[in-house]
């Protein structure tokens, strides 16, 4: 099965758990009587998105098997860096998991150097002082000319 | 009336209130390139500044100045990395994007100048005729053409779906409806389909979602397959081709020529404002564009970027008739304009135009002179702002990851919502690699709670739907909603039919 039936049937899973929410609503006692319900547009939704979504998993031709998919040839996916894309999906979560307990500044040129390297950066020189210098910027932008607050520091220093 | 024009432009030429309008472009162009900080925010952030500047005609222009200058740089994210701050510039990374993509970052930023100014001096031409007599019509749309207008708009996702796509740009859509239900909404007592999750009571943020859909596959594409990112920097990053060609001119034209009347229109509606706009717009001109044109759209047509940066610059002059007539801001950015003109000891509204003619003029020229300094002071700088793309790529990327993190945290606030940004961002690159247009979930997204919201009241009013067909008004834009989805079948079909009849007549077709 092509990758996009795999998702039309993951789509079909979703507005069936949808759906049965929508069936389900615990209406408020007084919100019976109303013409129009908050589960009026959910239920129209869940029944059209499952329709769609048998479209597409029983229409009869054979969609993207052969073909490219996406503008990508099936060979080069084969070469694709899945590894290096990988570090940086675990960077971001990193980063959003580390961005209150240590603060701006640290967390963002960690980031940001954290990324070049995964990316095959190997200069450090360069690395570390752009890292920080931009950690700084945008704190001093989003902090202080926009009036944005970003803790800067790490726990342990009361700010 | 005259009188007030040139009082306005007395005013707004003066020394100081140039350097004011200069400033403010300067200022909201480079915040705009920030993905998440869109106009409505910056003017917010620029409030105060405004106020204590204590003259309002000053303060005004320099707001204008930043609003403009701020929609600029909202292109600008959209079209060099994909990353559309802002709804109403969703539609211009359509076509932006792949331009830059082909290295021609510069000149496709030329053309978003060019016709963003284009659609602001219509749209301040109509303004100075029609704006009284506009504010009735726009009285006559209730909610029930507000929601024909929201289908309208979603039929519109059959201009972005491609041959073959339609199923998957339906669902797509469906999928965006469905995230617009989640959390609290205006109508209703109880925030919706949270699963308990308490990060989703205000339901899904719309940075994180653009951010997510847009620019976070973009940067994991460039990262699985480095040649792509090369690939996007031919010439090394250097910017040739910034001149518009006249045969270019000539092809946006037309475009620039309806869309600014369009956008205008629309803007003018209390509610509809940029977004729908530049959607509208984009899908008009797909859909009225021949053959070969109508293919380009998407892959970086000159028409596709012209369209909606037109449109939605005139729709945003266009949202100052009900602001400046009626009182009634039409779209966030000009509620955020309204609160400030209050602050100013301005009341707007309908004795605004006779009570107060000076100021009336006066907001109207500044937001035009913002349109012209921005032109005169970007243009220029174009090479410059395009030299982001010459950035090394080890550096460029973990730019653009850590800007989408920034704007959806700086919306929000919250660590949760980076969390929500990663996870969507690669379900949505996956989806991307199976064929799944992501921009009508978006577009889904964006109108969904609008839509909602007025069908709502349509059926509290009239206590059924009956509505659908006994407003004439609601009726029309019912049956072009449904049309707009059968379009392009339809063109298909004839287009083959035409194709196989001259194949069949002389062996070679040559186009529509």
């Amino acid at each position: 099965m092509a990758l996009d039936r795999w998702i039309a049937l993951i789509f079909l899973v979703i507005c069936l758990i949808y759906g049965y929410a929508a069936f389900h609503y615990p209406l408020l006692p007084f919100e019976r009587g109303m013409a129009f319900l908050p589960n009026t547009q959910p239920m129209a939704l869940s029944v059209l998105g499952v329709v769609v979504a048998l479209v597409i998993l029983f229409s009869r031709k054979a969609p993207t098997d052969d073909e490219d998919l996406g503008g990508i040839d099936i060979d080069e996916v084969r070469q694709f860096k899945i590894g290096q894309t990988l570090g940086l999906v675990a960077a971001m979560v990193l980063y959003a998991l580390l961005l209150r307990p240590i603060g701006f500044l640290a967390a963002t040129s960690l980031f940001i150097a954290g990324c070049s390297i995964v990316l095959g950066e190997r200069k450090f020189h360069v690395l570390i002082p752009i890292a920080l210098v931009t950690a700084l910027v945008i704190w001093y932008l989003v902090q202080e000319t926009l009036g944005i607050y970003m803790r800067p520091w790490p726990w342990f220093i009361d700010n | 009336m005259l009188d007030g024009v040139i009082a306005g432009l007395t005013t707004a030429l003066t020394v100081q209130n140039l350097i004011m309008v200069v400033a403010g472009c300067l200022i909201g162009t480079f915040i705009g390139m920030l993905p998440g900080l869109g106009p409505m925010s910056i003017i917010a952030i620029m409030i105060p500044v405004a106020i204590s500047i204590g003259d309002p005609a000053a303060a005004l222009i320099m707001l204008a100045g930043v609003y403009y200058g701020a929609i600029f740089g909202g292109s600008t994210s959209s079209i060099l990395i994909n990353a559309p701050g802002v709804a109403g510039t969703v539609a211009t990374s359509f076509d932006g994007y792949p331009m830059a993509r082909k290295g021609l970052a510069g000149k496709a930023l030329a053309v978003a100048a060019i016709s963003s100014f284009a659609g602001g001096t219509v749209g301040a031409i109509l303004l100075f005729g029609f704006a009284p007599a506009l504010a009735t019509v726009a009285l006559l749309f209730h909610s029930a053409e507000y929601f024909a207008l929201m289908v309208v708009g979603l039929s519109a996702i059959a201009a972005f779906a491609g041959t073959g796509k339609v199923a998957k740009a339906l669902l797509m859509t469906i999928v965006g409806l469905m995230m617009a239900t989640v959390g609290e909404s205006a109508l209703f007592n109880a925030p919706r389909f949270t699963m308990g999750i308490q990060d989703l009571q205000s339901g899904f943020s719309f940075i994180t979602l653009a951010m997510a859909m847009f620019a976070l596959p973009e940067a994991f594409h460039m990262v699985l397959d480095p040649k792509r990112s090369r690939r996007g920097q031919p010439s090394g990053g250097e910017i040739k081709d910034l001149m518009i060609t006249r045969q270019e001119a000539k092809a946006i034209a037309p475009v620039v020529g309806r869309q600014s009347i369009q956008g205008f229109l629309i803007g003018v509606m209390p509610g509809a404002g940029a977004t729908i706009a530049s959607f509208l717009g984009y899908a008009v001109e797909r859909n009225i564009a021949k053959g070969e044109e109508q293919e380009e759209f998407g892959k970086g047509s000159i028409k596709g970027l012209a369209a909606p940066e037109t449109a939605n610059n005139a729709a945003c002059t266009g949202s100052f008739v009900p602001l400046l007539t009626l009182g009634i801001p039409g779209s966030g950015t000009t509620a955020i304009l309204l609160g400030a003109l209050i602050a100013l000891n301005v009341a707007p509204g309908p004795r605004l135009m006779i009570d107060r003619p000076d100021i009336f003029w006066a907001v109207i020229v500044s937001m035009y002179l913002g349109n012209v300094v921005l032109l005169i002071l970007n243009l220029p700088l174009i090479p410059y702002i395009a030299k982001v793309l010459a950035v090394p790529r080890n550096y460029l990327i973990p730019f653009i990851l850590f800007f989408t993190l920034m704007g959806s945290y700086i919306g929000q606030n919250n660590a949760t919502e980076l969390l929500i940004l990663v996870g969507l961002g690669v379900c949505a690159t996956i989806m991307r690699f199976a064929d799944y247009p992501l921009a009508p979930l978006l577009i889904g997204f964006i109108l969904g709670g609008m839509m909602e919201d007025n069908f709502a009241r349509a059926v509290n009013i009239t206590d059924g739907v009956s509505f659908m067909w006994e407003r004439p008004g609601t009726l029309i834009l019912l049956i072009v909603g449904v049309a707009l989805i059968f379009l392009p079948a339809w063109r298909r079909r004839r287009a083959f039919a035409r194709q196989r009849a001259q194949v069949r007549k002389e062996g070679v077709a040559d186009g529509d």
